[in-house]
């Protein structure tokens, strides 16, 4: 923990140093994904709901997925550039270093310019937060912890990938980009075999979809039971599980290039 | 009839160079056909509420959906720049601009064959596996196959500016960040243009981003009349190429002032 904390500030200030271009970073970051919630108004202007949930609902939606997504992207993100230093020979290093390569991957060129996107996230969670009605504002914190976990593994799962695919890297992105990209609408615009599929392969369902049901008491569009709305942290301990697991078996059969 | 032989040469290294990786070309059409189906839910949800918005019909928004999911790689969507940004930074542009072969046709040469290639190990598989998983529509006309080329020369033709305003800026990066927002959004990725409201879909659809992507899915639709929508991409890819070469002269001259 203090590993990473050192070097994630050590890498905070190396790109805080260029001033402009960390500037520049930040604002772009942001930018690029406010043109997600923009697609998401111009959609609005055509229609008052989609797959039954109203603007505000659905930028709940957006809002706690995205803020999940770009914490564990600014925290641990990094991971997913494991194949360029398994190419390059600098994940050797890192093995030979008295710090855990994990807190190593995921602090490495700590990307300080995320919380451009993390900002972007709060504030549209910050305007939807009028449909969250008092009594059930306590599964908003919970969610996004859970999703913190949820996305932070799908991570881990998609470098521990790398580990077997060091040539396409970008097979993860499916999972976590478009993971996120699925969390910001409604499940119920999904086809029924999506669904289930994130419901209990990849339990992406619980980043916020599930904990939402509850929190705008809605019924589930397709039935699943009622408990589900709040497995969202058994989901997430159980995913984490699975990654950690996922990220020793590569660890441990990795073999270094040798270049 | 050399210049030809050059050029095809150009052509073969830039399909050659990137059918070597070839398993991050199939994980990105992986990719490219994750988010397509999650875009079409989208639409289709869309669709279903409003039919026959923006003239399509419900087949037909799936369709460009997959279609421009496929646009992504020989298109570059995204907006990254041209392989010769690495060497304005290094300075070996000097090298370049003396060349017998202008840089503005040798660069395009290498990227039609880079899009080429992409053609087949991008493009193809999110359109099949759409076609496997929901209704599409056949192409229209087959103009298309001439609007799909036009639509890569105007993305060059885009892409060779925004790498080559290297030369004036020191910190390129805002410029590629400018470069992917702008082609991402006006070039009808992220919502057909026909979705847009008034004036923001005006703009849209004038721009040489529309060229490079709602144009060649319109094409394929028959929404768009095909002599205007192949005139429109002719336009821009004119235009960009004419810039692109008044551009490089420009550079030329200021890379020798610097010194290289």
């Amino acid at each position: 923990m203090g590993d990473y904390l050192l070097l994630a500030w050590t890498w905070a200030r190396a790109s805080a140093q260029y001033r402009t271009s960390f500037v520049v970073s930040i604002v772009s970051s942001f930018a690029i994904n406010a043109l997600d919630v923009i697609a998401i108004g111009i959609v609005f202007t055509h229609v008052t709901t989609l797959g039954g949930f109203s603007l505000r609902e659905v930028m709940f939606l957006y809002g706690t997925g995205g803020v999940s997504f770009a914490l564990a992207d600014l925290l641990f993100g990094n991971i997913e550039r494991l194949s360029q230093h398994i190419r390059a020979g600098t994940f050797d290093t890192m093995l030979i270093r008295p710090v855990s390569p994990f807190v190593q991957m995921a602090a490495d060129g700590f990307g300080a310019h995320r919380i451009g996107r993390l900002a972007q996230a709060a504030i549209v969670l910050g305007l939807a937060l009028p449909v969250v009605p008092w009594s059930r504002a306590w599964m908003v914190p919970v969610m996004i912890l859970c999703g913190i976990v949820i996305f932070t593994a799908v991570f881990t799962l998609g470098a521990a990938l790398q580990f077997v695919l060091v040539d396409a890297p970008e097979l993860a992105n499916a999972f976590t980009y478009g993971g996120v990209t699925l969390t910001q609408y409604p499940l119920s615009v999904y086809g029924e075999q999506l669904v289930r599929g994130v419901t209990y392969i990849v339990p992406l369902a619980f980043v916020n979809w599930q904990p939402a049901l509850y929190v705008l008491g809605r019924p589930d569009p397709l039935g699943l039971p009622g408990w589900l709305r709040f497995a969202a942290p058994l989901a997430a301990l159980l995913l984490a599980g699975a990654a950690a697991l996922a990220w020793r078996a590569g660890l441990r059969r990795y073999r270094s290039t040798g270049s | 009839m050399a210049d030809f032989v050059l050029y095809l040469r150009l052509f073969q290294y830039g399909f050659r160079r990137h059918s070597t990786y070839l398993a991050a070309a199939l994980a990105g059409a992986f990719t490219n056909t994750v988010f397509g189906v999650l875009r079409a839910y989208v639409l289709i949800a869309l669709w279903e509420a409003r039919p026959g918005l923006a003239g399509y019909t419900l087949a037909e928004a799936v369709t460009f959906c997959f279609l421009t999911q496929g646009f992504i790689g020989p298109m570059q969507v995204f907006g990254r720049g041209l392989s010769f940004g690495d060497r304005i930074r290094s300075g070996d542009i000097a090298f370049d601009l003396v060349r017998p072969a202008p840089l503005l046709l040798w660069s395009l040469a290498e990227d039609l064959g880079r899009a080429a290639y992409l053609t087949i190990a991008r493009s193809l598989p999110p359109s099949i596996a759409g076609a496997a998983m929901f209704t599409m529509v056949a192409p229209v006309s087959p103009w298309f196959v001439a609007s799909f080329v036009l639509g890569i020369v105007v993305s060059f033709g885009w892409r060779y500016l925004v790498t080559l305003a290297a030369c004036w800026t020191t910190d390129d990066r805002g410029m590629h960040t400018l470069s992917s927002l702008l082609t991402f959004f006006f070039s009808g990725m992220v919502l057909p243009l026909g979705l847009f409201p008034g004036w923001l879909r005006t703009v849209a659809e004038a721009s040489p981003f529309a060229a490079m992507v709602q144009v060649p899915a319109d094409m394929w639709l028959g929404a768009t009349p095909t002599w205007s929508g192949l005139g429109f991409q002719l336009f821009w890819a004119v235009t960009l190429l004419g810039l692109g070469a008044l551009l490089t002269v420009a550079a030329r001259r200021k890379v020798v002032v610097q010194g290289g």
